[in-house]
């Protein structure tokens, strides 16, 4: 069989990752060395030492806030969202009423096609202590106002919540489709048995769910160090940068405000490594323990 | 269909009480999430149309107080709205267009099994999924091939997403069969026009996908934007929105404190808050919709696997 056309097709592809990709990778180096934009990437200066940038990162007084904050709202954020599409999409298969389930899937999955500029603008409204709706809310119940954006210890939650709302919906969508793959079958025996939803949704649904689960999890545990950008910068302001600052919202300001190109590079390329140990290790482990990988 | 099934089965047998209780149970929760998901949206959509005042004084929790097109009407009188709303589409119609044309394509020939060197392929399109070269060797790049302030840098180098051109090729893998492109090749049709005159009118349903995904992704785009761009006639929208809704309000937060006239003065910028989000949110509310079935039929699986 001829192959060329075929090759033909892949070849805007291959070129735009390429460039856009690949090319990158190699100005990685610049990490390493002290870029003066005026020698460009390949005759600027090797640091001395080496890991000059890394070095000056890791003894900044910023590391370990930063480290921490990057984890801690992954982790908050992987806890707290990851279960619930998997509960709604289970809910969401044991409505019999086709039209009902159709409308829900509907609505619930608006919030992902808005934009995380109009979600911060509506965050930013919404929590304002003069007028916004949460206050309203907490007014008409008698509380006090909370400047929600403006207190560091707010951070976190406002991200996750809003992030629930944003995602729930959306990520029922993997879990509906394996559960519209199981044998009908089965539900019938189990019903035959005397097995009430509850115990079907228990022993057939879940069951049927596990390896979509386990490999989501991975992939959600190996980006563990990789938060979003956009929202966190969104959110940030002067007053809560004592959790809102994370290592991407940081990389940003050192590199695009500051124009300290190594030394932003040094703390992006720290980020990736630890993204791809943590997907190796946990990929690693979930192979030796259950028997399934990403690879 | 199992569904049906079973609600055949229900009515022929009598439902026990626990199901009952699951089943109302079931409907309740769900009702809350539906409230919990609209009535955000909800919110915004009538202090779009009311007097600022009565919103800021938590009136307009049910329907819209002191009615008014102010809001819209601001907006379009507002020369870089409408710029930017401009810039938007154009940003988003030409890049779903190339982003579409060139996923289709690849993930196409990608989905032939035969095609020597397809894993390697794979693996070199795999590999950029998890590493990368961070923000400022891209934004050199970029800035090296003469795209900067090119409205090509908002369209280029994220033209490819490697997720959906996955799922465009396990939608080839598993709807084409060989045997349809082989019998058109031995009707003398080269690969590229069996490609266009038969498998592409087959798969209308992934290309409906793939333009929503990439207009979605295009229009809500303001980062590559920012960076890329510092003219500020080619801001697109999501970026005006960001000194209308993120700056100001920031500012507007520390400054009702200190000044108690600010309120009144503030009130042009306030009536077009809710306004600006709904019209830019809009399009993308209206067109997904359209393709929402195909969501459920599993075309999004053979992403995750790989």
């Amino acid at each position: 069989m001829n192959h060329w056309e075929f090759y033909l097709l892949l070849v805007p592809m291959f070129v735009i990752i390429f460039v856009f990709k690949y090319v990158p990778m190699y100005g990685v180096q610049i990490a390493f060395k002290d870029f003066k934009a005026s020698l460009g990437i390949m005759g600027s200066p090797w640091s001395d030492p080496l890991m000059k940038h890394f070095m000056k990162f890791f003894n900044s007084y910023n590391f370990s806030r930063l480290v921490i904050n990057t984890f801690l709202l992954s982790f908050e954020t992987l806890i707290f969202s990851f279960p619930l599409p998997i509960i709604l999409a289970l809910m969401l298969n044991q409505v019999p009423n086709k039209k009902f389930q159709r409308t829900v899937q509907t609505v619930v999955y608006a919030p992902h096609f808005i934009s995380v500029m109009v979600l911060a603008g509506m965050l930013h409204i919404f929590l304002s202590p003069y007028g916004g709706l949460v206050n309203l809310v907490i007014n008409m119940f008698g509380g006090e106002s909370i400047y929600f954006l403006g207190d560091a210890k707010w951070f976190r939650p406002v991200y996750i919540i809003s992030g629930i709302w944003q995602d729930t919906g959306w990520g029922t969508i993997i879990y509906l489709a394996t559960l519209s793959g199981v044998n009908v079958e089965l539900y019938e025996a189990a019903t035959v048995d005397g097995a009430n939803k509850l115990q079907r949704i228990w022993h057939i649904d879940v069951p049927a769910l596990l390896p979509t689960i386990i490999i989501l999890f991975i992939m959600n545990f190996g980006n563990l160090m990789s938060v979003g950008f956009e929202k966190a910068y969104l959110l940030q302001t002067d007053l809560n940068k004592g959790a809102s600052d994370i290592i991407a919202t940081y990389v940003y300001e050192q590199g695009v405000l500051k124009t300290q190109y190594s030394f932003s590079t040094a703390v992006g390329l720290f980020n990736t490594v630890i993204n791809i140990v943590l997907l190796v290790t946990v990929n690693q482990i979930s192979k030796r323990v259950g028997d399934v990988s990403l690879w | 269909m199992e569904a049906k099934k079973l609600a055949a089965k229900a009515k022929v047998k009598p439902i026990s009480a626990s199901d009952k209780a699951f089943d109302i149970a079931n409907y309740v929760l769900l009702a809350f999430v539906l409230f919990i998901t609209a009535y955000p949206l909800y919110y915004v959509l009538i202090a779009s149309v009311s007097d600022p005042f009565k919103v800021y004084a938590g009136q307009t929790m049910i329907r819209p107080v002191g009615f008014s097109w102010g809001g819209y009407e601001r907006i379009f009188q507002d020369p870089m709205i409408t710029r930017g709303y401009l810039n938007s589409i154009v940003y988003t119609t030409l890049g779903s267009f190339v982003s579409v044309v060139l996923t289709c394509v690849s993930g196409y020939a990608l989905s032939k099994k035969t095609l020597p060197g397809r894993r390697w392929i794979m693996l070199f399109l795999l590999f950029t999924m998890y590493f990368n070269g961070g923000l400022i060797p891209t934004y050199l790049t970029v800035r090296d091939v003469g795209m900067f302030n090119t409205i090509w840098a908002l369209i280029i180098p994220n033209a490819i997403s490697v997720y959906n051109l996955i799922i465009a090729r396990t939608f080839f893998e598993s709807n084409i069969a060989e045997s349809l492109t082989e019998a058109a090749s031995i009707d003398g049709s080269s690969n590229i026009g069996t490609m266009v005159r038969i498998v592409m009118p087959l798969s209308t349903p992934i290309i409906a996908v793939m333009v929503v995904f990439y207009a979605v992704g295009l229009w809500n785009n303001w980062f590559d934007a920012l960076i890329y761009t510092t003219k500020s006639d080619m801001a697109p929208l999501q970026l005006v929105l960001r000194s209308i809704l993120i700056k100001s309000q920031a500012s507007s937060d520390m400054m009702m404190g200190m000044d108690a006239n600010y309120a009144e003065k503030q009130k042009v910028t306030e009536m077009i808050k809710f306004a600006s989000i709904v019209v830019a949110s809009v399009p993308m509310l209206i067109i997904y919709p359209f393709v929402q079935k195909y969501f459920s039929k599993g075309i999004m699986i053979g992403a995750v696997k790989g």
